[in-house]
């Protein structure tokens, strides 16, 4: 099985965010992490090749500051990675990071295509469906197991409430891959002293460009929401604040 | 006149009560932009869902049927509600943000060549534009997004964000209109199988009264006996984010959150959870919510009643004694 594997590079959770002077983006001065969806697609894919062998490539787009995920990947059992290196990358709407993607790989065919089911920084959750559209595959979403079959693979979805569904279906395919799938691995010393042999192909904004559009959604403005409820902070030492807690528990939610 | 389309969502045969709150949105937005809203519904032998929408206040419903069209396959809606627009052009389109609205609208958008602005929580029109926030960065910060090019343009809402109980009913019943998709062989791939639940649910926490939830701010697995420990104090009920679950620390049963249980307790406690959308739709509900973070700007403390910003280490065991001495 040949799978490529989406990935991105996204601000650390903890990571305190700070607006940029537009009010349009955040600060870029904040630590990165990959996403964390797409750690779980990898490691599906690093899974599925070790049952059935073949090859797992990463790709992401995004700046230099993005070819850390890839190092990780590649660290942790990835054969080779793509970078589509270009600042704009990051501004790019779900629709042109797709059609980005499917240019960079157009003269490589792959049995599977795995992303992560959303991103923690944009939260679109569309541009692996959006791939499959444009390579013209079938895709299904937030799936929580993969297992290859006779004629393609089965797949299990997951749907809202505690309801799954298993769906059938042909190769080559796109999935979206749910957090929780698997077990991640950690790169071993080993496996992070290969990652530098390992080719990394380093794709221009040039190179796909004419692949691309305009974006057809625009963030007009990027703010702290307005707090839609009166919150009362309470302050003080752990006892204090304890005492508080109850008082408030007791005599205001009267759920004590 | 421009119109606005609302597909309402159906499942096995059963409209999702979440519809309702998109009618209200495109109502609103009618109102305010002066546009035509119709809806329609997707399926095979829906008519009796069609009829249901069309007691609203909408100008006209279309039933759109295909035995191909059930089991649901994105294919299979992606290609004859593309069908469907091509006859019947739309301004803007408005589904739920739903797992099966997620799993097909990104393909319809994309074969017509056009954009969807998901998980969409209000909407303003300005200046002849419109506007539509979305929460970005796990909910840390909210975003105006305008749509470019020709459309039509597909808009998601995320659960909770319209009100269902505030749709206005029509004067008269609308007008129903049935269109037979053409969906031929081969444009459906997949082969979905039955919906099941993995196991019978063990706890039912919709019906619990206080739930005292954990996040990954608990750290190591041995630390859930704390929270524990609070629960039984306030003879609540003990539940989890998904990364909790997701490492087996609790069971999945006991999640809250999109892919969880949805709740609505009289007090919902949060102890080291951030707040990421994907939970805060599984709880934004309860009666009172109490967060207890580290992080002064976590998205929690966004919709909390009472806020402890502190290491929750720290607090919840005095938290314990107090609780235990106020029920004496």
């Amino acid at each position: 099985m040949k799978i490529l594997v989406c990935m991105k590079q996204v601000p650390q959770k903890d990571a305190p965010l700070k607006l940029n002077e537009a009010g349009t983006w955040i600060r870029e001065d904040v630590s990165y992490e990959v996403n964390e969806p797409d750690a779980f697609a990898l490691e599906e894919a690093l899974r599925q090749k070790e049952k059935h062998t073949g090859e797992v490539v990463v790709v992401t787009a995004g700046p230099a500051r993005a070819s850390q995920v890839l190092r990780e990947a590649l660290a942790k059992g990835a054969d080779r990675a793509i970078h589509l290196e270009d600042d704009t990358f990051v501004g790019l709407d779900a629709y042109n990071t797709a059609r980005a993607i499917a240019a960079a790989i157009k003269d490589e065919k792959f049995d599977l295509i795995f992303t992560g089911l959303q991103s923690d920084d944009y939260g679109y959750a569309q541009t692996g469906v959006i791939l499959a559209q444009i390579l013209g595959l079938p895709h299904a979403t937030i799936i929580m197991q993969v297992e290859k079959t006779d004629g393609g693979i089965r797949v299990k979805r997951e749907l809202e409430a505690g309801f799954f569904q298993f769906v059938d279906m042909p190769l080559p395919a796109v999935l979206t891959i749910q957090s929780g799938i698997n077990k991640l691995r950690y790169a071993t010393l080993i496996g992070i002293k290969q990652a530098k042999m390992k080719p990394m192909r380093k794709v221009t904004m040039a190179e796909v460009q004419s692949a691309m559009g305009g974006n057809l959604q625009k963030i007009e403005k990027l703010y702290v929401p307005q707090k839609s409820k009166n919150t009362e902070f309470l302050e003080g030492t752990p006892a204090e604040v304890a005492k508080k807690l109850v008082d408030k528990l007791k005599n205001e939610l009267r759920v004590i | 006149m421009d119109t606005i389309l609302v597909v309402v969502e159906q499942r096995e045969g059963k409209l999702n009560r979440v519809s309702w709150e998109t009618i209200t949105a495109g109502q609103a937005i009618a109102a305010q932009t002066g546009w035509t809203l119709e809806a329609a519904v997707v399926g095979s032998g829906v008519a009796a869902i069609a009829g249901e929408v069309a007691e609203k206040k909408v100008a006209k419903v279309y039933d759109i049927e295909s035995a191909k069209l059930d089991p649901y396959t994105p294919d299979a809606f992606a290609h004859a509600l593309q069908e469907f627009l091509e006859k019947h052009p739309a301004k803007l389109v408005l589904m739920p943000h739903t797992y099966q609205v997620r799993d097909f609208v990104p393909k319809l958008a994309t074969a017509l060549q056009t954009t969807a602005i998901s998980d969409v929580i209000g909407v303003r029109y300005e200046g002849g534009k419109l506007l539509f926030t979305r929460q970005m960065f796990q909910g840390k910060f909210v975003a105006d997004v305008s749509f470019a090019g020709s459309g039509p343009y597909f808009v998601t809402f995320q659960n909770g964000s319209f009100r269902a109980d505030k749709v206005e009913a029509g004067a008269a019943a609308a007008p129903v209109e049935t269109v037979n998709a053409d969906v031929p062989d081969g444009v459906v791939r997949n082969k979905p199988q039955e919906i099941f639940k993995e196991a019978k649910q063990a706890v039912d926490l919709t019906q619990a009264e206080i739930i005292v939830s954990v996040g990954r701010g608990i750290k190591e697995q041995k630390n859930i006996e704390l929270a524990k420990q609070l629960a039984d104090a306030l003879g609540g009920e003990l539940a989890a984010s998904r990364p909790i679950c997701d490492n087996g620390w609790l069971p999945m049963d006991r999640q809250i959150g999109s892919s969880g249980q949805t709740v609505a307790p009289k007090l919902y406690l949060a102890l080291g959870i951030s707040g990421a959308i994907q939970h805060i739709v599984g709880m934004k509900g309860a009666k009172s919510i109490v967060a207890i973070n580290k992080d002064s700007e976590a998205p929690i403390f966004e919709i909390a009643d009472y806020a402890i910003v502190g290491n929750l280490f720290d607090i919840v065991p005095p938290l314990i004694e107090e609780v235990k001495k106020a029920k004496g």
